[in-house]
């Protein structure tokens, strides 16, 4: 699957069939700190992913970006 | 994950209140926090004229579709600072957005109405990049708010802007500014009421909502603002809040129901008086905008013949 990480823009290929919080937790982000959407709808860190998904995972901090190692 | 409210399938948690919601019930508590604030510091009546000050970013844009929601007279400020592209785009994305609301967007233009820019103040100015911005906005806004005759200036602080504010103000015990951080700032002569109906949201939230609402803001973070102190506060809030959500709420919705009444007597009242040069308030004899204006420009302001 595909999650597009936004502020800067970059793009990365993920195993799916894993919730949410398990593909944030690989890129070291906090659930908390981010917007996630799929298919133009918000989802929460408790949804599964299927390995067709793209996600975007947008920054809500104002004032920069907290960037896990992705 | 289910609705707190309705069982409908939830698209947003709200951890610290242990809490989740579909969309249309999340716009009903967004709605429902930002009323209690207005409510709880009597920000404003319903016959006011508000002017809320947009940047284009998720926070501003929020509140100004809530208060217009919510049938307030709200117009919004956009104050160009001139940084490239991002302030093209910030000012694009706020005109569209009062565009399709039918909502009145006064524009000021810092290079146009003042003769510099942001990034131009940030070489040749003596004061950060990040503290001659919030100076300009601060003077802006109140000369725009006296000049179009409203009553009070709305900011888009969030509760994770004012978490880091008073944490910041605390790692250095400065008494004077911990004890004047409030929702509300109460008008004074040459200064208009400042308030911030959205004290009692998180970041997380504000976006959301702006999400849902179908508000396309300014996702990019200024290009000038990379490593600033307040970004560095946040981070340690949110590492303390990942572990113990309500840790931020606790933090500074407790010091405004217990802590301030005990700084509030540190709170020194000034005597304020008009700058000689543009005649806003301030406590010298010119004010610091003025000051930071004539340097960056390179200006020497008229000498004062009796020094107040």
């Amino acid at each position: 699957m595909k999650v597009a990480l936004r502020n800067p823009d970059r793009e990365f290929e993920v195993a799916g069939g894993r919730l949410v919080r398990e593909v944030l937790a690989d890129l070291e982000i906090d659930p908390d700190t981010v917007l996630i959407i799929r298919d133009g709808e918000l989802i929460t860190r408790h949804e599964r992913l299927a390995e067709a998904d793209r996600i975007e995972v947008r920054p809500v901090i104002s004032g920069g970006t907290e960037r896990g190692r992705a | 994950m289910k609705c707190t409210r309705c069982g409908a399938a939830a698209v947003i948690e709200v951890r610290r209140h242990n809490a989740a919601f579909c969309g249309a019930c999340f716009r009903v508590v967004f709605g429902n926090q930002v009323a209690r604030a207005i409510d709880e510091y009597d920000m404003f009546a319903p016959g006011d004229r508000i002017l809320v000050a947009v940047s284009g970013g998720k926070d501003s844009l929020a509140l100004w579709d809530v208060l217009l929601d919510a049938g307030y007279r709200v117009d919004g400020l956009y104050l160009g600072l001139g940084i490239g592209d991002y302030s093209d785009r910030s000012h694009v994305l706020t005109q569209a957005f009062a565009d399709a609301r039918g909502a009145t967007l006064v524009t000021v233009d810092l290079a146009d109405d003042f003769g510099y820019d942001i990034p131009t103040a940030a070489r040749k100015g003596s004061r950060s990049t990040c503290a001659v911005c919030g100076l300009s906005k601060r003077y802006v806004f109140n000369k725009a708010a006296l000049d179009g005759g409203y009553d009070v200036i709305a900011t888009g602080h969030n509760l994770d802007d004012e978490a880091a504010t008073l944490l910041g103000n605390t790692l250095r015990w400065n008494i004077g500014y911990i004890a004047r951080q409030s929702p509300v700032l109460a008008a004074e002569p040459g200064l208009v009421r400042k308030v911030k109906p959205l004290y009692r949201l998180s970041e997380l939230e504000t976006a959301a909502y702006a999400f849902l609402r179908g508000i396309d803001y300014v996702v990019e973070e200024c290009p000038l603002v990379a490593g600033n102190t307040q970004l560095r506060y946040k981070k340690a809030m949110n590492a303390i809040e990942s572990r113990s959500p309500g840790t931020k709420a606790q933090f500074f919705l407790g010091y405004l129901d217990r802590g301030a009444p005990i700084f509030r007597t540190a709170d020194e009242q000034v005597d304020l008086a008009s700058c000689a040069n543009c005649g806003q308030a301030t406590t010298g004899t010119y004010c610091a905008f003025c000051r930071s204006r004539a340097q960056i420009l390179g200006e020497r302001l008229p000498e004062v013949a009796e020094a107040r």
